[in-house]
């Protein structure tokens, strides 16, 4: 049992996949912009107790995630545009453009990287 | 991180509702009565420790006066009897005037209490319904209005804490709730009597206008909806997925009764009866899954739209200004 836990530990500490992070922007702006936007209508955000919408995918782990809606690399720049525009990205997608500045976008996907699993 | 501040906007928010803060005279005598009550059984309650104490401490000619029957019939009867039945008179002097019947000419707006959201007719001098709304009542500021209150199904209670106190929307009766904002603004409001699970996902904003914008808003609202040639794609999904079944636009062939109307659902500022801000994004997370976001209203999940016919109805309706 105390070396499952020790193993867990290590795996926490060196992760395999490269940490997303985004300088100068600000997650507690951006988690404000999440709630007064309503993403949870759609998403499951941690973080958000409600609503916890099932439209869209859950966002927990999202710094974890190679892909962002299984099509585009999980990347700060392209994180950005999605949220703002997701349908110039993905035509056929359910989500829509977003009133969010690139500023405002930025704070968003800071606090969605912020997101941790464990 | 954590947050519980509900995301809508202008609903009630945080704890404790904004009870003892009236913006209306009609909220202003319960704040009245509410601190003079407090006042009063505060000083009865410091009478009765203080007598307590000297029943237990006191010398024994204290004491002995203290049991005296000319206390008794002083303090025992003659006192609650004057200060009760003064009480009495009071409260009812304030608040005999909240619910009277409509005046003539007085502002009249039936407000229906439905699981789980409100229905809002605005009502002509003869009682006729001028049109419908949903889950925000608008008034003119600095004027008394008084809603009337039914319900079709269960009992409701409507609360605005800023305007008014709770009263119960019961099935086959008509209660008169009076309000007045002195102030333009927003007041949040909240069904007050458990009406089934979503109950407490069921809120409403009054919204007071300046008058003159108050005469605005009410003939916007009283028109159909204007034709939205740059959403027809989203109307077409709205028609062929049969939103119109439930709910009606004006000007449009959908006239469903079941739920809100939607003739001017993109003006509203919340949805889903004061609980989601309302957006493009939003609309579309409630049309694809409202049961995640309000478990057991009436609207089934549409999880048989593309993502496309999704964004495109969702647009469509915040178009309907």
């Amino acid at each position: 049992m105390i070396g499952l836990a020790g193993a867990t530990l290590v795996a926490c500490a060196d992760k395999p996949f490269p940490s997303r992070q985004l300088a100068g922007a600000n997650p507690t702006e951006g988690l404000r912009l999440i709630e007064a936007e309503g993403c949870g209508a759609c998403h499951h955000i941690p973080g958000v107790q409600w609503p916890r919408g099932a439209v869209g995918g859950s966002l927990d782990n999202l710094q974890a995630q190679a892909m962002i809606a299984g099509r585009f690399p999980n990347r700060p720049n392209v994180m950005i545009a999605w949220l703002r525009d997701a349908p110039a990205m993905a035509p056929d997608t359910a989500m829509p453009a977003s009133r969010l500045t690139q500023d405002q976008a930025r704070d968003v996907a800071a606090y969605l990287y912020s997101l941790d699993a464990d | 991180m954590q947050t519980d501040a509900p995301p809508a906007h202008g609903s009630l928010k945080g704890w404790p509702p904004p009870a003892l803060d009236p913006a209306g005279p009609f909220a202003a005598p319960l704040n009245s009565l509410t601190w003079g009550l407090l006042a009063m059984t505060a000083a009865v309650l410091a009478i009765v420790v203080v007598a307590l104490a000297l029943a237990l401490f006191a010398p024994r000619a204290w004491r002995k006066r203290l049991g005296g029957e000319r206390l008794v019939w002083i303090a025992g009867i003659a006192f609650p009897v004057v200060v009760l039945s003064a009480l009495l008179v009071w409260g009812l002097s304030l608040t005999h005037r909240l619910s009277e019947p409509p005046r003539p000419g007085e502002l009249r707006v039936r407000v229906t209490g439905e699981m789980w959201w409100w229905r809002v007719g605005y009502l002509d001098a003869a009682g006729r319904e001028a049109f419908q709304d949903a889950n925000e009542i608008h008034i003119p500021a600095g004027r008394p209005v008084a809603l009337e209150l039914e319900s079709t199904d269960v009992i409701h209670s409507l609360w605005i804490p800023r305007l008014n106190g709770k009263l119960d929307m019961i099935p086959g009766r008509r209660n008169i709730l009076r309000i007045q904002a002195d102030q333009p603004g927003e007041y949040g409001a909240q069904c007050a009597e458990f009406c089934g699970g979503p109950h407490a996902l069921m809120a409403l904003v009054v919204v007071a206008h300046a008058p003159a914008d108050y005469e605005a808003w009410k003939v916007k609202q009283g028109e159909p909806a204007a034709p939205a040639p740059a959403h027809a794609a989203g109307k077409a999904v709205f028609d062929r997925a049969g939103c119109g079944a439930c709910h009606a636009i004006r000007g449009t062939d959908a006239n469903g009764l079941a739920g809100p109307d939607l003739t001017h659902v993109g003006s509203r500022r919340t949805l889903g009866a004061g609980v989601l801000p309302n957006n493009q994004g939003a609309l579309a997370g409630w049309i694809g899954d409202s049961q995640a976001i309000k478990p057991g209203n009436r609207m089934p999940a549409y999880s048989v739209l593309s993502g496309q016919e999704l964004r495109d109805v969702s647009a469509y309706l915040e178009s309907l200004k």
